[in-house]
């Protein structure tokens, strides 16, 4: 008898709240330490970031006004504005009077007659409360009359007014040069996804459904170029196909610099990427498909259209996203490479560190993050359904010999790892010998970093101090995090901004993000200033830059533990961090390991985001290949390249011989 | 609201409850009208429920209903919406779990799988001041205790399900919390260890004397280990009784349908003592139930009585009377389930309805039933129970 079912509704009352256990309060002291992290190390930036590509600096002649006084210094004249005297001598264009944030003018420009041994006397105020000016390095501001006589006025200088306004984005689609690098990007990063992908889709193809033989042999040759920075694969173009490269015949009078080298140096640095995303889709694939289509006496190519790619199509959307915007959000690549061929992320470069208009940089850096965005999202959407996909019970693809495939597949395999290896060994030779291609003796001359500029030695330590401490700290920073997320039980609504906050990083290019903390942190009245042209900001910087596929890596481990695990700790009376270090901690540590491999790797190998935020102590191995390359230095900078490359690999090694020893020890129950 | 007719209670249950009325001490836990919803879903509704200390109490209904919904709350896992829960005079409601005073056994059971089987019992034993001697000196008498004294030091993942489950239940009971909570532990086990465990579960409780609440939708593992069934549906609670008293008097038809098997048949009140089914009059109790209501009819296959071959005369269909619910069947099926027959009959008085008869292998024998033969049967009045039906 369920009459209860006509009166369903709990009676309205005060909702009950459960106390607080200390639990608790330390749970929720974790999330607002991380939550603050991550608005400081990203939302705060950011935010900045995107107000500043909106705000226009204008000198405000009418906004200043002065006073002179005669030679006795004793009598003035009657106070008159900049605007007014401007417009009697002319001598500042309407063009100059638009300024970037940085801008000054000089004040004595307004006064033909200025001489600073003159005992005329000077003075200045703002006809509004906003309005600044500079004495020295003195910042004055306001309607407050202040005099000077010549030899300081000559040190005053105007600041521009700031207006908030779509200028910049007008004055950014009005210059040629600026607005084509748009399509450039986008032509570039089309044209490599599409090589890319086609190449990693053979290659996995191969893995997955031929018997060849060496797969795990090329599997670790594939993914050799995570190992390097992407400026390496510009500087072996370079010395493959540039002015005295020995293939320069090949390329039948078209230049390296450029379009051409873009796109192979692109598909180099993107192909593991997308062999990763493409060879785990394919991997999932269920034999019963292919006995059904093998039962319908489907032909192979048939299968594979209707079978193989339709199961992989995820994945292969998904890899063809993360190669658009790794492209389009390139920088060391088309610095080396690019020639003249404007490229989106190589503008905000030169806008912010050629020509200090870092509002220009901060309208390029928007206009970046559109695609990228917008490739985020969708891959996000893919990969929900994806887990849908794999969640379905399918019986592994076993493929059977065939000679012919087989073959194919080993020749093709071979044809690609030629490819790779001939570019890190064209940089390892460079490295090692006088002087491409001409003398070909060995030297370690190529070594001696300290003889040149870009860094030195210590360059190379700081890249080693900067992986370890961002494999370290942000291992601590991300794991904490992803608990946070996957096992605080309430604070659902922090914890879903907090998710939301570690999957930004993805989507905003290095450039960005360095160009965001420029913003930021170098604004004298930010409490986190003094981080500013530290070890601390890069280390901080790098972090965030590769939360998200640590904090993804952390949440499946996570995600693979019993929920029930907390309830028993809170049963038995013990403290969650009893739990977390006692059993969540051990069980997930092959996945911090490879969280900290991760971000060591990545670290050594980062320019884009770094490359703002410098300075002459924390000069870095990565930022050392890109200068020395700019200055012409190429050989140190293919072997400090090679640097960073046995770097990466000894890591690679030694973290396999921890995890092994780690997991024999601690991990006997698996 | 949800009276069945009653029926006289064998001397078997009488004499149970009125032990255990008198004997019955102060609740131990006591939830009052305690409500939970999910946004617009209400998962528990206004349940009021005491347990005594030392009971064993089950949560019994089907998959949804709410059980786990309302351990959960017992424990201050899930926090209810309203309503109060004492635990020992203590009121619990809205305490964190970390201090209440129970442990928990789940489903997975929620071993810790890099700690060794020592270590997962200790876990709960350590921070509390106890010497690493007395911690050890317990684990042993723990492991002792579920018969896993060889077992310390291997890990989860090398032990059965089985022995998993033991494990998981030593560790809850390590720390001699005053309510043990269980929710499905031996769901996830065959069918055979199932049936052992539950003895070793109900033989260490009775053992501690520990008030003890399992949750599970396994009708025949809340009779064997309850000493008090509370059988739950759609978030309300349908009956709490003993196992006899649920399943001799269930107060609903739900409990009547959930618990053990049922032949239905619409039915409606005759007169006092009488109801019609189809066009016959049966007699049975008709407490609670005034002349024309309608109800629902209900008998179980095993409560079914043969009576062998019998005088047809006295049965035709025409006379709507059936002296002692006696009617003739026609033996349509006969299934062999090992202990028992059960048939599948059909009776002219119940308008060819098929009836569901279980019956031992003694009286098939002895009476010489077989497929197509006719048969009489019995359905004794006071197995005969009628619920109210709507109209
Ligand atoms: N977090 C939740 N949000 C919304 N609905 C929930 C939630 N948890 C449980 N429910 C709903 O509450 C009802 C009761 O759930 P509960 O887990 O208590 O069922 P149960 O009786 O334990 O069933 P089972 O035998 O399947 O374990 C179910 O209908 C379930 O869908
Ligand atoms: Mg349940």
């Amino acid at each position: 008898m369920t009459m209860s079912l006509a009166i369903d509704y709990a009676p309205l009352g005060k909702p009950l709240r459960q106390e607080a256990s200390r639990d608790d309060l330390v749970k929720m002291g974790f999330m607002a330490v991380i939550g603050l992290y991550l608005i400081i190390a990203l939302g705060a930036p950011l935010s900045i970031m995107l107000s500043k590509s909106f705000s226009t600096y204008r000198f405000d002649l009418a906004a200043f006004e002065f006073q002179v006084s005669d030679e006795t210094g004793e009598t003035w004249g009657a106070p008159v504005t900049a605007d007014a005297l401007n417009r009697e001598l002319g001598s500042v264009t309407d063009s100059e009077l638009a300024t970037s944030s940085d801008g000054r003018l000089a004040a004595t420009k307004f006064f033909k007659d200025f001489s600073f041994r003159s005992p005329v006397r000077y003075r200045i105020r703002g006809t509004t409360d906003d309005t600044a000016f500079l004495v020295g390095s003195a910042l004055e501001k306001g309607t407050q009359w202040r005099e000077y006589d010549s030899g300081t006025f000559r040190r005053v200088v105007l600041r521009p007014a700031s207006s908030l306004g779509f200028d910049n984005f007008k004055t950014y689609f009005s210059t040629p040069a600026l607005a084509r690098s748009i399509y450039n990007s986008a032509l570039m990063a089309a044209i490599s996804t599409v090589v890319t992908i086609s190449i990693a889709f053979a290659l996995a193809y191969g893995l997955t459904r031929s018997c060849m033989p060496l797969k795990g042999l090329f599997r670790g040759i594939l993914t050799i170029p995570i190992l390097v920075p992407s400026l390496l694969p510009g500087i072996a173009l370079v010395y493959l196909f540039g002015n005295q490269g020995v293939f320069k015949d090949w390329l039948m009078g078209y230049s390296i610099y450029g379009p051409i080298g873009i796109v192979i140096g692109s598909v180099f640095f993107t192909l593991p990427h997308a062999f990763l995303i493409i060879l785990t889709a394919l991997s999932v694939a269920d034999a019963r498909h292919y006995e059904a289509a093998a039962s319908l006496k489907a032909s192979k190519w048939r299968t594979f259209t209707t079978v193989t790619v339709p199961g992989a199509r995820y994945g292969i959307v998904s890899a063809a996203f993360v190669v658009f915007t790794l492209v389009i959000t390139d920088f060391g690549l088309p610095k080396v490479i690019g020639g003249q061929y404007g490229m989106l992320a190589v503008d905000i470069y030169k806008q912010v560190i050629g020509q200090q208009n870092f509002e220009m940089g901060a309208v390029v850096s928007v206009i970046l993050l559109l695609p990228a965005i917008l490739a985020f999202a969708v891959d996000r959407r893919m990969q929900r359904r994806q887990v849908a996909l794999l969640s379905a019970r399918a019986v592994p693809y076993a493929p059977k010999p065939n000679a012919r495939l087989d073959g194919l597949c080993l020749a093709f395999c071979c044809l690609v790892s030629l490819f790779i290896l001939g570019m890190i060994t064209m940089c390892q030779i460079a490295a090692v010998v006088k002087f491409w291609p001409y003398d070909l003796t060995l030297t370690a001359k190529n070594f001696a970093f300290d003889l040149m500029d870009g860094g030195g030695w210590a360059a190379y330590g700081n890249s080693i101090k900067l992986a370890l401490l961002t494999a370290l700290f942000g291992s601590l920073v991300v794991f904490t995090g992803a608990y946070m997320v996957e096992k605080a039980d309430g604070f659902r609504a922090c914890r879903g901004v907090f998710h939301f906050l570690a999957m930004m990083p993805m989507a905003v290019p290095g450039m960005v993000l360095g160009l965001a903390y420029i913003f930021f942190f170098n604004n004298p009245s930010n409490p986190f200033h003094s981080i500013y042209g530290t070890m601390t900001i890069l280390v901080l910087c790098t972090v965030t830059h590769f939360y998200t596929v640590a904090h993804l890596t952390a949440l499946t481990a996570l995600k693979q533990m019993d929920p029930e695990f907390e309830s028993v700790a809170a049963s038995l009376k013990q403290p969650f961090h009893r739990l977390f270090f006692r059993v969540t901690v051990p069980v997930c540590l092959p996945a911090i390991l490879n969280i900290a491999i991760y971000l060591f790797v990545n670290a050594m190998t980062t320019v884009s985001a770094v490359v703002f935020l410098y300075s002459t102590n924390t000069k870095l191995a990565s930022v050392a290949v890109l200068n020395m390359d700019d200055a012409g230095d190429i050989a140190p900078a293919a072997a400090m390249g090679m640097m960073i490359f046995y770097t990466n690999v000894a890591a690679k090694l030694i973290h396999a011989l921890i995890a092994r020893g780690l997991l024999t020890r601690t991990q006997a129950w698996r | 609201m949800r009276h069945a007719m009653s029926i006289e209670p064998t001397p078997t249950s009488i004499h149970r409850d009125a032990g255990q009325a008198v004997t019955r001490p102060s609740p131990y836990l006591e939830i009052s009208d305690l409500w939970k919803s999910y946004g617009d879903f209400v998962a528990l509704h206004d349940i009021s429920l005491s347990i005594a200390k030392g009971e064993f109490v089950c949560f019994l209904g089907p998959s949804g209903c709410g059980k786990t919904t309302l351990l959960r709350a017992i424990a201050g896992l899930d926090l209810q919406s309203q309503g109060t829960i004492l635990q020992d005079g203590r009121n619990i409601s809205t305490l964190p779990a970390s201090k209440r005073d129970y442990g928990i056994v789940f489903q997975s059971y929620a071993l810790f799988p890099n700690l060794t089987i020592e270590q997962n019992i200790a876990f709960g034993l350590e921070n509390t001041g106890r010497s690493k001697a007395e911690i050890a000196a317990r684990v042993a008498e723990l492991l002792e205790t579920v018969g896993l004294s060889a077992q310390g030091k291997k890990y989860p993942a090398q032990l059965s399900g089985g022995q998993q489950q033991r494990i998981a239940l030593a560790r809850a009971i390590a720390i001699s919390p005053g309510l043990l909570l269980l929710d499905e532990p031996l769901s996830a086990l065959d069918a055979k260890v199932r049936v052992h465990l539950r003895h070793e579960i109900k033989a260490l409780q009775r053992k501690l004397g520990v008030t003890t609440i399992m949750v599970t939708h396994d009708q025949e593992e809340a009779l064997a280990m309850a000493d008090r069934i509370v059988v739950m549906n759609h978030g309300v609670i349908e009956q709490v009784g003993s196992p006899t008293q649920i399943y001799r008097h269930p107060e609903t038809l739900f409990v009547a349908d959930f618990i053990g098997e049922t032949n239905q048949f619409p039915a409606k009140v005759m007169s006092q003592g009488q109801v019609e089914i189809v066009h016959s009059a049966f007699s049975c109790s008709t407490q609670d139930f005034a002349a024309g209501d309608p109800a629902t009819a209900v008998v179980r296959p095993v409560d079914i009585i043969p009576h062998g071959a019998g005088a047809h005369a006295v049965n035709s269909v025409d006379r709507p009377v059936t002296p002692q619910n006696l009617i003739d069947a026609e033996v349509q099926e006969m299934e062999f389930l090992g202990m028992f027959w059960r048939t599948r009959l059909t009776a002219p008085r119940l308008g060819d309805r098929t009836l569901i008869a279980d019956f031992s292998v003694n009286a098939v024998r002895r009476l010489n039933i077989e497929t197509g033969g006719v048969i009489q049967v019995e359905i004794p009045k006071e197995r005969l129970l009628l619920f109210p039906r709507g109209a």
